[in-house]
């Protein structure tokens, strides 16, 4: 009787998963009248805009997961090694990006470091690259730092800086050399998941005027039939890639966890 | 860890000050310009302090904003707990086979990233007015979902599109707490002769309120501040607050730049507020969960 209800639920359940799933695979795949195709998906690859826009946002994602991983590895480190009564408040911080929804940072942003304000970043466009980008990484901040903070609690950080040091190894070596390949798992599952996001942000490239691909999957959607669908094909493609590779990552970081 | 070399004042200073690019960069991206927004709600053009601001808000365009927002998160959060709790309920006690779980918690990950725009695309492909399953209900069964009140484009389109985020976000959260249900609990109830819905009622479900009620305040938080799947979905008529304030930072659409400071501060102190029960029910609901 409990697994009946059970399977019940359950597919009921899934059955509003997949309709939507299914729904768009479809829609995507009906351009042309004859029958189905992969029209609409030869149009989006083959537009200009797709490629320029996708390439953008792959280019701001792989900017904001090496400057996320400069500026969080050494800090989570730092705060186990020597500050731990720090941790707290870093952890709280690191929450924020959740808690003040990114319309309202990216708001912020626009008031604070407009063209007449003393760091006028929205000036040029790089200096607005620059800002999405230092968005990107507020917004993956609670992402990042968890990830490589669990990373650090299962390496004995103390011991290996201490064998570092006493071997001669400068801060950047200890760094570079010992502490991120011991959380590279870790961090990349970080990594990925900033990707995923990183990839379909809409709001924050939007208000700041950046060719990124959210935008244009919206406008495209705005004015088009059947590319849309195949975009978010694509997008939902991207999104079980990254979730696939973190899975990967964890099942590789539990192996050498076992090994110690 | 004893540190030979450094005296005590030198050290003091030199651990602080390994935390000073993070700071600096939580400072000038995250805290400052969230001030700038809270303390820009309180101030006029010309940078006096008021109160006028907030006051401002008393129109009915903008409280109808935050209306329809509060409706649809709350809807969303409720319903969302409902199935999602429901779907995790029935793969960890309904003795489904292990790997459905996996299966579950795995398309959880997965369906609670997919938001955003590419979301509104695949239901406007499914439940839209050409839609999959919009023609299929209409030639095979002659249902007319427009006839019978039904718009994707419209608040309840909304909930059932940000159902689509919302029930595996609580999938997610739930399941460590079902976990943490002791099978010894069940099984005293059982030998002093409690039914399961007993069981249920007076044992697992007051042990899971806190964890429950918490979640639900994540899932409303997380619905409040989504914006790009209704703009995609609606463009920018549709008035809830994200929206709004999407229009007034385009453009002035409120008359009075100030306002929208004011706008954004609702939305930062609802979120909190919402934020703070979670962390609050989180700490009290791990007592009994660990």
């Amino acid at each position: 009787m409990t697994r009946f209800f059970a399977w019940g639920t359950l597919l009921f359940g899934c059955t509003f998963f997949a309709l939507p799933l299914i729904g768009m695979t479809e829609f995507s795949m009906r351009m042309l009248r004859e029958g189905y195709s992969f029209e609409a998906y030869r149009v989006v690859l083959m537009d200009e805009r797709f490629q320029q826009t996708f390439s953008y946002s792959v280019l701001m994602a792989l900017a904001t997961i090496i400057f996320g991983i400069i500026l969080v590895v050494p800090t989570a480190y730092w705060v186990r090694l020597r500050l731990p009564a720090a941790r707290p408040w870093i952890e709280f911080i690191t929450l924020l990006p959740l808690v003040i929804p990114a319309i309202v940072i990216v708001f912020g942003y626009i008031r604070l470091y407009n063209t007449s304000s003393w760091l006028p970043l929205t000036g040029s466009s790089t200096g607005t690259n620059l800002l999405l980008m230092f968005g990107y990484v507020t917004l993956s901040l609670p992402y990042m730092y968890r990830a490589v903070d669990t990373g650090l609690r299962t390496i004995d950080v103390a011991t290996l800086t201490e064998a570092a040091l006493s071997l001669g190894a400068g801060w950047m070596t200890i760094l570079t050399r010992v502490i991120l390949p011991n959380v590279l798992i870790a961090v990349l599952s970080g990594a990925f998941l900033t990707f995923a996001i990183v990839i379909g942000e809409f709001t924050m490239a939007a208000l700041l005027d950046r060719p990124a691909f959210g935008p244009f999957m919206q406008l495209l959607g705005a004015n088009r039939a059947y590319e849309p669908a195949a975009l978010a094909v694509i997008a939902f493609g991207i999104t079980w890639a990254c979730m696939a590779l973190i899975q990967l990552a964890t099942r590789f970081s539990k192996h050498t966890q076992a090994q110690r | 860890m004893p540190e030979p070399t450094a005296g005590p004042l030198s050290r003091l200073n030199l651990n602080w000050l390994g935390l000073l690019p993070f700071a600096l960069f939580a400072l000038l991206f995250l805290i400052l310009p969230t001030m700038k927004i809270v303390v820009g709600a309180f101030q006029t053009p010309d940078g006096s302090f008021t109160l006028e601001n907030i006051y401002g808000l008393n129109t009915d365009s903008i409280l109808s904003a935050y209306v329809v927002s509060i409706q649809l998160s709350l809807i969303t959060a409720a319903l969302g707990c409902l199935v999602g709790f429901a779907m995790a309920a029935a793969v960890i006690f309904g003795k489904l086979p292990t790997k459905v779980r996996g299966g579950l918690m795995t398309f959880s990950g997965v369906a609670s990233n997919f938001a955003g725009v590419p979301l509104a695309f695949a239901f406007l492909a499914t439940l839209g007015p050409v839609g999959l399953v919009t023609i299929w209900l209409r030639t095979e069964f002659g249902i007319n979902l427009r006839a019978m009140g039904f718009n994707l484009l419209s608040f309840w389109g909304l909930v059932v599109v940000y159902l689509f985020f919302q029930i595996p976000l609580m999938i997610l959260m739930i399941a460590p707490a079902l976990d943490g249900l002791k099978r010894e609990w069940r099984e005293a109830a059982e030998i002093l002769g409690a039914t399961t819905a007993q069981y249920w009622r007076m044992v697992a479900l007051p042990i899971l309120f806190p964890a429950l009620l918490g979640t639900f305040a994540l899932l409303f938080a997380n619905s409040f501040g989504a914006i790009a799947t209704a703009f995609a979905l609606t463009g920018p008529q549709l008035n809830i607050v994200p929206i709004k304030l999407y229009a007034q930072i385009r453009g002035d659409v409120l008359g009075n730049p100030h306002l929208g400071y004011a706008l954004a501060f609702g939305m930062i102190v609802i979120t909190a507020l919402a934020n703070g029960l979670y962390i609050w029910l989180r700490v009290r609901s791990e007592r009994w969960l660990k």
